[in-house]
């Protein structure tokens, strides 16, 4: 998962306002939270920065499939307790002898996972908030003690 | 799979990728895990008098030190296998040593109940598969063992708990503060002033007994409800607790003694503090603070720091362990005027004040051993990379030999 520094490190950190923030962490940080778009970074578009805006597009993608379910992990602050890992219903009924059980989980079918100490989010088709039969389900934010989750 | 030894619950679930003789991922432990398991940031190299010098030498002055002491403090030992632990122990009885280590000023007197069987106890496993109420007091477990809730206590799901975590388990928090543990116990946290834990303790004893309490009375009431309901409760024991009540340590007993349902487990942090308890608790009928002389001797004017400050060693071998920076007093100047000989894989405060520094190899990770989960559970640990490091097991050996 991509943080606000590397983001930010890839803008052109003048600070100008133009993206309506005021300023470059600003914006990074409304990136991360997908409430503004590279875009609305206008001096990013000039040619001299034109890999820092594809390496901004690439950084921002993997996770683009949370947008249906707005799932967002903030990894600077998640400290890889576990918690949601074990509390998702998807990760309970996928493996319930695994991560269902408080260890390691035993299979992809999860939708939690820990690597280096953060959490990663995959299988976001298969979350409760997704789908035709819905749920506003709270079982991954609740049980986290730092607020590393978050719907957007 | 391999171990994590981030803190005591020595996480046995875990996944490293390797490359190149190098850790490229982890997979499964915590923050905290991920990032021992990394290594240090800043490697020890072998040293006298602060100048950089080679393994041998640094050994040879090592031994120099402890030949000519007249009264040695071998401390530490809490992030040492328990191989390494027995042969400080034997080292420490042959040099006629006294031996102490980080829980004389953490959790010592607990572990000690716990040794004497003073205190009910039990596993990591009965909890997570019976436990419906659990009480983390003076413990923030979420930051220095991340995983305990998610893999033991109130998450996971057990054999007799089916249901989750919402339906089927409590978690109640005691605490001077609403830390991260108190955060996820919403409903069940109650907070106490600093120093407050043997007031709420003996009121907390009365309530239990029908009486009513003073101190707080509907809260004490609704907690002792609660309690009492328990079919198998656990209590996790922090420093903070066992910091606030250590003048009168025995009212945890009288605690337990109203609570026949309840468990005690030690929070312990460092990953084998209980695994040395353990040792020499077997040798001695001590956990800590021993001086070795025709036989052991227990006084707690051998713990560092009373022997520190009463000028009752006159060298020091730390291992594994920075006292200069968790002691709670200062202790510079005192270390300063002894010989001081570190034996650690990583830089620390205390090593760069040592008089002679030997790196070793970081357990877990470079060497592999044994260690005694918080619980009391043997755990192996592994070897993951292979360095150049000695373990500090054998860094023991060399001394043993050496004055024999
Ligand atoms: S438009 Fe781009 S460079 Fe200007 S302040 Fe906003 S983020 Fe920074
Ligand atoms: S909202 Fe519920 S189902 Fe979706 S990821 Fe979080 S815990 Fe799992
Ligand atoms: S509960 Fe929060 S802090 Fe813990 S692993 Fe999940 S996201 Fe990270
Ligand atoms: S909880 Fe402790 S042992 Fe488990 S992964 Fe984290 S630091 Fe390692």
């Amino acid at each position: 998962m991509v943080t606000v520094m590397e983001l930010y490190q890839l803008l052109p950190r003048t600070n100008c306002k133009k993206c309506g923030e005021s300023t470059c962490m600003a914006f990074a940080v409304a990136l991360l939270g997908r409430k503004k778009n590279v875009a609305a970074c206008t001096p990013l578009l000039e040619v001299n920065f034109k890999p820092q805006k594809e390496k901004l597009e690439s950084l921002l993608l993997p996770s683009a499939g949370a947008e249906e379910t707005g799932l967002i992990v903030h990894p600077e602050l998640c400290t890889g307790c576990g918690n949601c890992v074990v509390a998702c219903p998807v990760d309970v009924a996928n493996d319930p002898h695994g991560a269902g059980m408080g260890c390691a989980p035993t299979n992809d079918k999860v939708i939690f996972k820990v690597v280096d100490g953060k959490v990663i989010a995959s299988n976001i088709k298969e979350c409760r908030r997704f789908g035709k039969s819905r749920v506003l389900c709270y079982a991954c934010i609740d049980p986290c003690p730092t607020g590393a989750i978050e719907f957007v | 799979m391999v171990t994590c030894t981030g803190c005591a619950l020595l996480c046995d679930d875990i996944e490293a990728i390797v490359e190149n003789n190098r850790i490229k991922e982890t997979r499964n432990a915590c923050r905290r895990g991920a990032a021992r398991m990394k290594g240090c940031v800043n490697r020890l190299v072998p040293s006298i008098d602060q100048q950089p010098t080679d393994i041998e030498s640094s050994i040879r002055k090592t031994v120099d030190i402890i030949k000519n002491a007249r009264s040695i403090m071998l401390f530490g030992w809490n992030n040492s296998t328990c191989e390494a632990q027995a042969k400080g122990i034997r080292l420490a009885k042959k040099l006629n040593a006294v031996i102490d280590d980080t829980s004389s000023f953490c959790q010592g007197l607990l572990i000690e109940r716990i040794l004497q069987k003073k205190l009910r106890t039990c596993s990591l496993d009965d909890i997570r598969n019976k436990a419906d109420v659990l009480v983390y007091w003076g413990s923030d477990a979420q930051d220095s063992q991340p995983r305990h809730l998610s893999r033991f206590s109130y998450f996971p799901r057990g054999e007799s708990r089916q249901r989750g975590y919402e339906e089927d388990r409590k978690a109640i928090a005691i605490d001077v503060r609403e830390s991260n543990t108190a955060k996820i116990c919403k409903g069940h946290f109650y907070r106490i002033p600093l120093k407050g834990d043997r007031e709420f303790i003996l009121a907390l004893i009365e309530a239990l007994s029908g009486k009513v309490p003073v101190y707080d009375t509907k809260k004490m009431l609704e907690l002792a409800g609660i309690l009492k309901k328990a079919e198998f409760g656990a209590i996790f024991v922090g420093i903070g607790l066992t910091y606030s009540i250590k003048e009168d340590f025995d009212i945890l007993i009288a605690l337990a003694e109203k609570l026949p349902n309840f468990n005690i487990m030690p929070m312990v942090g460092h990953y084998n503090m209980r695994g040395f308890n353990e040792a020499l608790f077997k040798e001695t009928g001590f956990v800590n603070r021993v001086k070795f002389e025709k036989e052991a001797i227990h006084d707690d004017k051998y713990s560092i720091m009373e022997s520190l400050i009463e000028k009752n060693i006159d060298a020091i071998m730390i291992v594994g362990s920075d006292p200069l920076a968790s002691l709670p007093r200062p202790i510079l100047k005192d270390l300063a005027s002894i010989p001081v000989v570190c034996i650690d894989p990583c830089i620390s405060m205390t090593s760069k004040i040592a008089t002679v520094t030997i790196p070793c190899a970081v357990t877990g990770v470079e060497s592999g051993g044994t260690a005694i989960r918080m619980d009391g559970k043997l755990i192996r640990l592994s070897k993951i990379i292979t360095s150049g490091y000695m373990p500090d097991e054998e860094i023991m050996d060399r001394l043993l030999e050496a004055i024999s």
